[in-house]
């Protein structure tokens, strides 16, 4: 009776608990992490892996970075939003700016005139008038009129810690000044901006402006040294508009030019980075006062100032990032032209209409790819890219190589974006090895037989779950230059076959082998079996069957692969000092131009000689001499000439084994609209569009709290309990062992 | 006791030293001054001329143990080892590589670290005490040998099966709690709910196994033999006497890790979301911040000390014949 009692007890305490929890709110999700506050706010949600090194944007080089800093800085120009090929568009310009010409007597010359008689190019950028910056400490005035935060004594900023401790802000008028001031920046010692050096071989003056800079910052440490001691870091303000540029200028309030040496097409991509965004010299000026940086991380690194459609006000790159909308921005109308299919896939539905269109933007830190594909999966995360994890989950290859959403992401409502990468990886040939590199008949057919061994398609099918296409070249889809189809097959490595390519059998690669002197992978003149290395960086057990693979490629022609697995650090230097025989590597470019490709085979930008981008040190004098026709005349039939021939050389040549091109893919769920994959900008979050009234229904129908548990939890604690007191009393009560019978 | 304590205060400066130095020469000796730079300034487009520049700037363009070019002490403080070294025994752990301050982010991260560690350890405890009486309670019964099949089972498991199964499980499958993140203040309780259960499960099979034998050996003791002779209750005798004898053993391994709670957790923090110093480190390892290591494996054997100190302090509470001399 008391055993039903206590059962009846247990039963029923479990549903109590059950009950008051579902009473509690069984409404929302309990799962959801974000705050109650939250709900039905116009608001992105998304995340980030790295924290970000710095929002400056004359250091910031990281496209996870540039996640943040393109929403928040405005250079002059940006890609179109929708067209392909990419396109600049103004973004604070008025007109992308065409460049005068002008030879060394400073007449100016046609657009088309060859690179050898331009001696300097003019951009002259006019930007709009009334763009504003957002609220911020530094523009803050007083009654008269007088910046309040700009001569602070070290005493009031020792109590400040946040931007927010700053009770008043202001803003001011962009103007072409913060743009020129910025690009001084690039060549200040203390900045140490990644494109000063590429860019003081451009920009006339910027190398000595760097000089000076670095004299004066010298003189400036060695004073404050003396004052406040070495370890002291808060040096003094550099005020860079006391220093001329002389290949920089302001024109008028509103205009400012920029003076080139020689011809350089690309420089109009470069204008649209986050380098090329304009600086208020306020803000500088306020974030170099005594003490700001010192302990409390007031600097451009962590609080950016700029006129975009967001601005940063929580960074806590530990947890959370979030943009606010400007509330000063001027507003940008949505494209009202895009690419084919652009119309049928609804991306041009709020053609015309006023961007941005969220609110807020909250991005999270997740580190595991677990949480974060569950967290979208719940509807916490808006869009996602899909890791080689969950791949299958969501994704299902067609025979065709199509991909298609899986049933389950489809019922979700969840669609899928894909795009080609601009960016490479390859196997490359370093040319300064004399077994596998050089211009000799042998390397060359020795590089051509391991070309053609090595299986792309496997790769891309075994490593990256078929994301990707085999590269015939140095060119990625979508970068002028670059050819489809037949006009496209490399003929080193494969046949045209029933209309697609198809890889040369592993026989020809071993006749060319045999050719290179290595019949049956051995050397013919003693017999002794080839052996390449391959360096590579590896991490641990993980990396086994992708060099695994790698040898079994090798195999094929009876090549003996060693594996020389290093750290990150020695792999660099090995590549650096040319002190190694084959090494895999990528690009990802830096703007969509075929100079940005076919310069990472440009002979006098070999890694080992000159620290270029040439890791391979490729050197074919003719292709070199074809580059530098190329790199600086307009796309149009004779570039694409001379990129045939430079394509078919390299070819030829083979200093890589043409790797892959890496597709894209992004899911979204049906609440948000507008996202179109871009691999050159990250400025299109003020395009997004998001449903926040189906989110939440969504999230509320996909987290229901299942409570069950609980109450088979709390009974199995509940009965152990029981249980173990009826064993202690029953056991506390048991008499002393009875006396053992006599025998 | 003060003698004491001030004493094994003054032997922690040599410790310390020494460790700084081993975590200086093995961290330059898989990255130079150069790779520091390169990785600080990605991967492209990096000139000599930048690396030389970020070099000056983070000082590191100093030899790094012994300035040949220096006259007299300068030899041995012109150098990187000690203007990144000396600083720190005053806690002022200066700037990360990325010109962040270190000590900001410690302050910043570890009470996140503290909201998940402490409640493991505090529940964590609690429940392997419990549940190894109650092993030692009913020994040589089938209880006892279920228990102690349960417990080898539950430390023959991955913590990461844990981490990985309890997300999917409470998260994802029952939608009871958010599956990562973080908040501050009371909002905290909804994120940490599921990585203490986790903390405290994955710590169930060793932590109760390990008590128990120390309850075990302690109830074959005289003492206990005379507290049930004279009809004392099973529950007074583990309570009020098992127990307390069972303290010195049991704080050895409990208090020496109390300091180390600031700390972190390196797995649980990456895959919870939770921003302590336990990422913090791990993040730093990573971008080769020698800064943030040389700060952390500091703060790491100040704190280790003084949990061994801590321990031995402990000892004259639950043991009144231990003293100090």
């Amino acid at each position: 009776m008391r055993r039903a009692a206590a059962l009846v007890a247990i039963v029923t305490g479990a549903a109590a608990v059950v009950g008051a929890l579902a009473s509690a709110g069984c409404t929302d999700a309990w799962n959801d992490p974000y705050p109650a506050s939250e709900r039905g706010s116009n608001t992105l949600y998304s995340s980030f892996v790295e924290r970000p090194k710095t929002l400056d944007p004359a250091r910031s080089y990281t496209s996870d970075e540039w996640g943040f800093t393109a929403q928040i800085y405005e250079p002059p120009l940006q890609y179109h939003y929708l067209q392909r090929p990419y396109t600049l568009v103004p973004l604070t310009a008025r007109e992308v700016p065409v460049p005068r010409l002008l030879d060394t007597e400073g007449r100016e010359l046609p657009a088309d005139a060859p690179a050898e008689r331009v001696a300097t190019s003019v951009y002259e950028i006019r930007i709009q008038p009334g763009i504003r910056y957002q609220p911020h400490p530094a523009f803050a005035m007083d009654g008269a009129g007088r910046p309040l935060y700009l001569d602070l004594p070290e005493s009031a900023i020792r109590t400040k810690y946040r931007l927010e401790d700053f009770p008043q802000t202001g803003s001011r008028e962009l103007v072409a000044a913060d743009y020129v001031y910025q690009i001084k920046r690039l060549a200040h010692p203390r900045v140490v901006s990644p494109i000063f050096g590429h860019m003081s071989e451009y920009i006339i003056g910027l190398k000595d402006l760097g000089d000076r800079l670095q004299a004066e910052n010298k003189r400036l440490v060695a004073s404050h040294e003396a004052r406040f001691g070495r370890t002291d870091g808060n040096l003094p303000w550099l005020d860079l508009r006391d220093y001329a540029l002389s290949g920089v200028e302001v024109v008028d309030r509103y205009t400012y030019r920029i003076r080139i040496k020689g011809k350089y097409p690309q420089f109009g991509y470069w204008l649209a980075m986050p380098f090329f965004a304009p600086m208020p010299f306020e803000a500088d000026r306020f974030y170099a006062q005594r003490g700001m940086s010192d302990g409390r991380n007031l600097n451009l690194d962590w609080y950016p100032v700029g006129t975009g459609p967001y601005m940063l006000v929580e960074h806590n790159p530990n947890a959370r990032m979030v943009l606010a909308r400007n509330p000063n921005f001027r507003g940008e109308p949505y494209p009202s032209e895009g690419a084919p299919g652009d119309a049928a896939a609804g991306l041009l539905a709020d053609a015309g209409r006023t961007a941005p269109f969220i609110d807020r933007v909250v991005y999270t830190r997740e580190k595991e790819g677990i949480p974060y594909w569950n967290k979208f999966l719940q509807g916490y995360y808006d869009e996602s890219g899909i890791g080689s994890d969950n791949f299958d989950q969501a994704v299902r290859l067609s025979l065709e190589g199509e991909a298609r959403l899986t049933p389950e992401m489809q019922a979700q409502g969840i669609w899928l974006r894909t795009s080609i990468g601009t960016s490479t990886f390859y196997l490359a040939f370093n040319f300064l090895d004399p077994v596998v590199g050089g211009l000799s008949d042998r390397a060359r057919k020795l590089r051509q037989a391991v070309s053609i061994a090595i299986d792309w398609e496997e790769y891309i099918s075994i490593f990256a779950n078929g994301r990707g296409i085999a590269g015939m070249g140095p060119l990625p889809p979508g970068i002028f230059g670059h050819r489809e189809g037949r006009e496209g097959l490399n003929p080193v490595v494969y046949d045209w076959v029933d209309g697609r390519p198809k890889r040369k059998s592993i026989d020809v690669a071993k006749r060319l082998l045999a050719e290179a002197g290595f019949p049956d992978g051995r050397e013919a003149a003693t017999g002794r079996p080839l052996v390449l290395y391959l360096d590579t960086v590896a991490r641990g057990p993980g990396d086994k069957p992708r060099l695994d693979w790698y040898r079994r490629q090798f195999a094929k022609l009876d090549i003996q692969l060693e594996i020389r697995a290093t750290d990150w650090n020695r792999f660099q230097e090995k590549i650096r000092t040319g002190n190694t025989q084959l090494f895999f590597l990528g690009w990802n470019a830096d703007y969509p131009d075929p100079e940005n490709f076919m310069f990472l085979l440009n002979g006098p930008q070999a890694r080992a000689k000159t620290g270029g981008e040439n890791a391979a040190n490729y050197q074919n004098p003719e292709y070199d001499r074809l580059f530098e026709q190329m790199k600086n005349i307009a796309n149009g039939p004779e570039r694409q000439a001379i990129i045939d021939r430079m394509v078919a050389i390299a070819r030829a040549d083979a200093p890589w084994a043409w790797g892959f091109h890496p597709k894209d893919y992004i899911l979204g769920h049906a609440w948000l609209h507008n996202v179109k994959p871009n691999q050159m900008a990250r400025n299109g979050l003020k395009f997004y569009r998001i449903d926040a009234a189906l989110r939440e229904a969504k999230r509320a129908e996909w987290n229901r709290p299942v409570l069950w548990p609980l109450a088979v939890l709390a009974a199995a604690l509940g009965a152990v309990v029981l249980l173990g007191v009826r064993a202690y009393r029953r056991r506390e009560r048991m008499a002393a062992r009875p006396a053992q019978r006599a025998a | 006791m003060t003698a004491y304590i001030l004493r094994r205060c003054l032997y922690a400066i040599p410790i310390l030293v020494g460790v700084n130095l081993i975590t200086f020469v093995l961290f330059f000796v898989v990255n130079t001054p150069d790779d520091m730079a390169r990785l600080a300034l990605g991967a492209k487009r990096v000139t000599p001329d930048a690396i030389e520049k970020w070099k000056a700037e983070h000082g590191y363009d100093k030899p790094l143990l012994v300035n040949a070019q220096a006259s007299g002490v300068a030899q041995l403080t012109d150098t990187i080892f000690f203007q990144k070294s000396a600083r720190l025994f005053v806690f002022d752990f200066g700037n990360a590589d990325d010109g962040r301050n270190i000590g900001y982010e410690i302050r910043t991260r570890m009470w996140p670290s503290l909201a998940l560690a402490l409640p493991v350890f505090v529940v964590g405890l609690a429940v392997n005490i419990t549940f190894a009486m109650s092993l030692a309670f009913f020994r040589a019964t089938r209880y006892d040998f279920w228990g102690v099949v349960l417990c080898v089972a539950m430390m023959s498991i991955s913590t990461l099966f844990y981490i990985i199964g309890g997300q999917y499980l409470v998260s994802k499958v029952w939608s009871l709690v958010p599956i990562s993140g973080f908040a501050p203040g009371a909002d905290a309780a909804k994120f940490l709910a599921l990585p203490v259960l986790v903390g405290v499960a994955s710590g169930i099979g060793s932590g109760t196994r390990w008590y128990r034998t120390i309850f075990l050996e302690e109830t074959g003791k005289d003492y206990v033999r005379t507290a049930r002779a004279k009809g004392l209750s099973e529950l007074d005798v583990l309570f009020g006497h098992v127990l307390k004898n069972a303290l010195v053993p049991i704080l050895t391994g409990a208090v020496v890790v109390i300091p180390l709670l600031f700390m972190g957790s390196l797995l649980s923090e990456s895959f919870f979301g939770i921003p302590g110093l336990g990422s913090y480190t791990i993040d730093a390892i990573q971008a080769q911040d020698f800064a943030i290591v040389r700060a952390m494996v500091f703060l790491g054997s100040v704190l280790y000390i003084a949990g061994l100190l801590l321990t031995d302090i402990s000892y004259t509470l639950v043991d009144p014949r231990v003293r100090f001399a």
